[in-house]
């Protein structure tokens, strides 16, 4: 069954290229949905023929030659630390071309999209399966040029200068891990993960253990992110689309830190274990600095995306731990962020989608009433992700701060003790800025500041109608507003905007709501705070429309996870604890 | 030859390839002035050119083929040298078609056969679409140039000794500034071919200075002659003296020399203007085949003249490479016009050629095996830039970057290409040939053990990212409004697209290609 990893990988590839196809191109969601399911498909394949009972193992390899002249060999292969990552990945794609499908960005067209996101998920499942320092390198920037494009393409407004800090900084990152491992290979003379992995560090001089680890770190570091790596994650979560930020913060992050696990800590000991102090230090840094800018945010997804970098953390502080607690409490964490950010970040697309801005001040409060669904579910994700117990969010973060409360034999005790206090705060913290966000968003009376954004598309099965009413005039004033709705109404009293599409299809004058709908979709836009006649006027006659089957498509499925791995977090462990135990050699279990 | 009596028997079997350049250059020239004044001429001028171009490959290609090395014009052992203790070594030849040389003139061929594409493109059109009289280019003239350069560039790889070698380079070179110049009542080539002119007549100057000193110190014109004359001073003087001093003079000044052709720091200041006021096949030649002579030679004399003297130059070449690829790369960031940005972002890459030649002391073969690597995979890609470059070049104002917006949409084959192109030259997937290039390199300066030279190529090519990721965006981005021109389609320049995304996709999967020959 060694044919599974490379499938994986062949699978998004193939399915990047048949896009071009002009049959596949005009139907490219769905075809999106197919490959991606496919993929999903041979994932949980992957995860059903893994023997679990040798979990530490590599299993399910493949190893050919690929350019012997850089000693590069196409090797992939799983064990209990990359399996998890590989089947949340392909989840996660999937679940962004499920609520693609009803939900695509504005912006360049949604066959680029589905192109760019398919060949995303061939680098990140390559950089997960990859037994090659190089292979492992190549996959890792795969990822590069898509998720530029989709930040560029498909992002928000400040789009251009968020993707370029994006590429910019990552590609730096990439740059110095690629030095690292070229030291990695030119001290060890192999580039086989799994050797060199099995070595403990024999053959690697002491200092050139503590120069490799230095630069894999950084480059890993970069990624993951660390504070204060971490300035590009903010912008770039916030401008790019919702599948994009799902998968920057769900996938790409993990990245990072999978390299920690696999590479830097297993081969490189002895440089892991003189720098881990300064690992753990700027971990924490990053849990204080990541809670505290959370509560300074108004901008939710941008709160979300700071979230993520004390999320990011704990996992790093597990890594600095050195020891199988931490080590574990880290890729669950990992995985955990990965399932419960996602779901923020869909929730917090949608309530862009809706609002037309996440500015948590417009955003006004009771979204509870207003959307019972995704305000719940707002809740649920942010209960989740503040580590409420029963949830999959404890765990991980429990046992890195276990991790950090004996740290491995060698490491100073004092210091990391004062660690895990520093990341107890913020763990604290990380619950008093999720509750007061709630509280100003969800709960309260629905102090109606905001318009809804734009008239959702009805959630007609897989083909939904493109909006085609050109946006209305930039409109300054009310005054304006009114002149150009009557103007649209054809002379008569202001059209008022119809809301549901049900609506719409009863009421014959077909020309005159849609003329009306354009002048209200302008206003909106224009005026933002609807604050004015038209507006508020649109706003009494259209509710909000809550979630679409599609995104109770994406959703639900990470929620049933959340809890399954909050209530039985043996699920993960049992496949992660022995890996991690090899990882770290025998010599390093306290 | 001195004395008489030495008759030296010419393998003309190792010399086909030059020859076969050479005498289809004449034919060009022949036809040109025989053939009836129509538009169709230039044409057929071109396909013999091409034809040229490709027998020559072939050549090339047998030879590899055919493994082993080719010598020819030696010098038996006791000619020419000048002092006792060489006499015993065995003859020294100045055109030996070995490997280097092989790989030299083959990248620079196929080239060639795409800058002849290009030139068929650029001679039927002229400036802004249309045939015009004015800064119409002689075909025959052209093609007769662009065969002499390519007989140059053929030679230069496989020249030993430094008379050969810069006779070679200079035919690379003259015929440079008359292609540049050629495109009569332009006032921009014109001073373009004198920037370039200038420049290459100060580095000839430079280079020649530098070759009678060495010539001076050891007493011999062959490369291999001259190492083994600076290693015999060296074991005598132990390195000190006023000949060891000529010498490190004679080092300088004729790799200065060279410096001047592949537009190194601090003697690359001419680039972005002839690149600019050049026809833009001129630009690629330039780029691609101009680039690769004058990198061969260096190469050539650093490693074949001067091996026992690295330990003198690598720190020097360090630092060249370190300031090119930096200066490359933050001039290139400045550009808002597609061919100057490409001159600035080839003066970065010569930087990445140059960086593996410095730890040359430490590991010989990776040090010439990944400079000639990376090299050939620049070639690649660099020229599909250009083959597109030239086709957006014919619409108005296609000069300038903002003609590329939306091009991805408008015209897709071009688009596509040129971003293809593009991420491979920032070294990013999909680009993989790129990727690989740099990690050639990076490889081989981590394991010369230069730290320094690797984090500043890290810190370059998130320099060089910024300006390629810019241009790639721009071909994504929608049109400007209104803006709905499509690319004119031109079969000899299509072509040149399309073989050249052809290669450096081969070079993409399977770089081992390049690797197993270069290395």
């Amino acid at each position: 069954m060694s044919w599974l990893p490379i499938a994986l990988v062949a699978v998004p590839l193939l399915g990047a290229v048949a896009a071009f196809v002009p049959a596949v191109r005009d139907s490219a969601v769905a075809w999106g949905i197919a490959v991606s399911a496919a993929v999903l498909v041979l994932a949980v394949a992957l995860a059903a023929v893994f023997d679990y009972a040798r979990p530490a193992e590599m299993q399910l390899q493949t190893d050919w030659p690929w350019i012997p002249g850089l000693g590069l060999r196409f090797h992939l292969g799983v064990d209990g630390v990359s399996l998890p990552l590989v089947v949340l990945t392909a989840l996660l794609v999937f679940l962004c071309f499920v609520h693609l499908a009803g939900h695509p960005p504005a912006g360049g067209r949604v066959s680029g999209l589905v192109v760019t996101l398919l060949v995303l998920e061939v680098g990140m499942l390559g950089t997960f399966l990859a037994l090659d320092l190089l292979l492992f390198f190549v996959f890792f920037e795969v990822v590069l040029v898509p998720m530029y494009f989709v930040i560029a393409l498909w992002g928000g407004a400040g789009r251009r200068s968020a993707a370029v800090k994006f590429i910019l900084y990552t590609l730096l990152g990439s740059a110095v891990l690629l030095i690292g491992l070229l030291v990695v290979w030119t001290q060890a003379g192999t580039l086989d993960m799994v050797a060199l992995a099995g070595h403990h560090g024999a053959g690697i001089a002491r200092s050139a253990q503590i120069l490799a680890f230095l630069a894999i770190g950084l480059g890993l570091a970069v990624k993951t992110p660390m504070w204060p790596l971490h300035t590009w994650l903010p912008d770039a979560h916030t401008e790019a689309p919702t599948v994009g930020s799902v998968l920057l913060a769900g996938v790409l992050l993990k990245m990072g830190s999978y390299g920690f696990a696999r590479i830097a800590i297993p081969v490189l000991p002895e440089g892991a274990a003189a720098l881990a102090p300064w690992l753990g230090a700027f971990a924490v840094a990053g849990i204080a600095y990541g809670s505290l800018a959370c509560l300074a945010q108004r901008d939710l997804k941008r709160m979300i995306a700071y979230s993520s970098v004390g999320h990011m953390g704990f996992v790093l502080l597990g890594f600095a731990s050195l020891t199988p607690v931490g080590l574990n409490g880290a890729l669950f964490a990992n995985v955990a962020h990965g399932l419960i950010t996602g779901l923020l970040f869909f929730l917090a697309g949608a309530v862009k989608e809706r609002y037309g801005t996440a500015d948590m001040v417009r955003l006004g409060g009771g979204m509870l009433r207003r959307l019972p669904y995704v305000g719940s579910l707002l809740t649920f994700a942010c209960v989740a992700s503040l580590g409420l117990p029963g949830l999959a969010g404890f765990w991980g973060e429990m046992l890195t701060l276990l991790g950090a409360f004996r740290p491995a034999a060698g490491l100073s005790r004092p210091l990391f003790l004062v660690f895990m206090a520093v990341g107890g705060l913020g763990m604290v913290l990380t619950a008093a800025y999720f509750l007061v966000m709630l509280s100003r968003v969800t709960h309260g009376r629905a102090v109606e500041t905001v318009a809804p954004a734009a008239p959702l598309e009805p959630a007609a099965p897989l083909a939904p109608a493109q909006p085609d009413e050109p946006p209305g005039p930039p409109l300054a004033t009310a005054e304006g507003v009114r002149e150009v709705l009557s103007e649209l109404g054809e002379g008569a009293e202001p059209v008022e905007p119809v809301a549901t599409e049900a609506a719409v299809a009863a009421l014959g004058a077909e020309a005159v709501a849609d003329a009306g709908e354009a002048g209200a979709r302008g206003a909106a836009r224009a005026l933002g705070v609807g604050s004015t006649d038209a507006a508020e006027a649109a706003q009494r006659r259209r509710p909000f429309r809550d979630a679409t089957v599609y995104e109770l498509a994406a959703w639900l499925p990470l929620v049933a996870l959340i809890v399954l791995f909050g209530l039985w977090p043996k699920a993960l462990f049992a496949v992660t604890t022995p890996a991690v135990q090899s990882l770290l050699g025998s010599g390093m279990a306290p | 030859m001195t004395g008489g009596g030495v008759i030296q028997s010419i393998d003309y079997a190792a010399v086909a390839a030059p020859l076969v350049l050479a005498l289809v250059a004449g034919l060009v020239l022949l036809l040109d002035a025989f053939l009836p004044a129509r538009p169709g001429g230039a044409r057929v001028l071109g396909l013999v050119t091409l034809g040229g171009m490709v027998a020559a490959l072939a050549v090339v290609a047998v030879q590899a083929a055919g493994g082993g090395t080719r010598r020819t014009f030696c010098v038996p052992a006791s000619l020419g040298g000048a002092s006792a203790t060489i006499r015993a070594a065995p003859a020294s030849c100045s055109f030996v078609a070995d490997r280097f040389s092989l790989v030299i003139a083959a990248v620079v061929l196929a080239a060639g056969v795409v800058v002849v594409l290009l030139s068929m493109t650029e001679i039927a059109t002229g400036r802004d679409g249309g045939p015009a009289e004015r800064g119409r280019i002689p075909a025959g003239e052209w093609y007769f140039l662009l065969l002499a350069t390519l007989t140059g560039a053929v030679l230069l790889p496989a020249s030993r000794d430094l008379i050969m070698l810069v006779v070679s380079l200079e035919l690379v070179s003259l015929p440079v500034f008359a292609l540049t110049a050629l495109r009569r009542h332009d006032g921009r080539a014109a001073e373009a071919a004198l920037k370039l002119f200038l420049v290459s007549v100060v580095s000839t100057a430079v280079t020649l200075f530098g070759v009678s000193l060495l010539y001076g110190v050891t007493g011999s014109v062959h490369l291999d002659r001259i190492d083994a004359a600076l290693r015999t001073a060296g074991d005598m003087t132990g390195g000190t003296g006023d000949m060891a001093r000529v010498t490190v003079v004679a080092i300088v000044l004729v790799a200065a020399g060279f410096a001047f052709k592949i537009a190194a720091v601090p003697f690359h200041f001419w680039a972005g203007d002839v690149y600019r006021g050049a026809p833009v096949p001129v630009a690629a030649l330039l780029s691609v085949v101009s680039k690769a002579s004058g990198f061969a030679g260096l190469i050539l004399l650093l490693t074949y003249a001067l091996p026992g003297k690295a330990a003198l130059w690598t720190p020097g070449v360090a630092v060249v490479a370190a300031l090119t690829m930096t200066a490359g790369n933050v001039l290139a960031m400045r550009q808002r016009g597609a061919v100057r940005l490409l001159a600035w972002s080839s003066v970065a890459q010569s930087g990445y050629i140059l960086a593996p030649l410095a730890v040359y002391a430490v590991a010989p073969r990776a040090a010439v095996g990944a400079s000639v690597a990376y090299l050939v995979f620049y070639a690649a890609m660099n020229l599909i830039a250009f083959a597109v470059v030239l086709l957006v070049a014919r619409l108005p104002g296609g000069q300038d970057l903002e003609a590329y917006r939306g091009l991805a949409l408008r015209s897709p084959a071009a688009g596509l290409s040129l971003a293809f192109a593009l991420v491979c030259l920032a070294g990013l997937p999909p680009g993989l040939a790129g990727l690989f290039a740099k990690i050639v390199v990076f490889r081989a300066v981590v394991d010369g053990g230069l730290g320094w030279l690797a984090l500043v190529m890290a810190a370059n090519t998130v320099a060089g990212l910024y300006y390629y990721i810019a241009w790639t965006a721009r071909l994504f981005a929608p049109p400007a409004a209104g803006e709905s021109r499509t690319v004119p389609t031109r079969a000899a320049a299509g072509a040149a697209v399309a073989v050249t995304v052809a290669v450096t996709v081969v070079f993409s999967v399977a770089p081992q290609v390049v690797l197993s020959v270069s290395g």
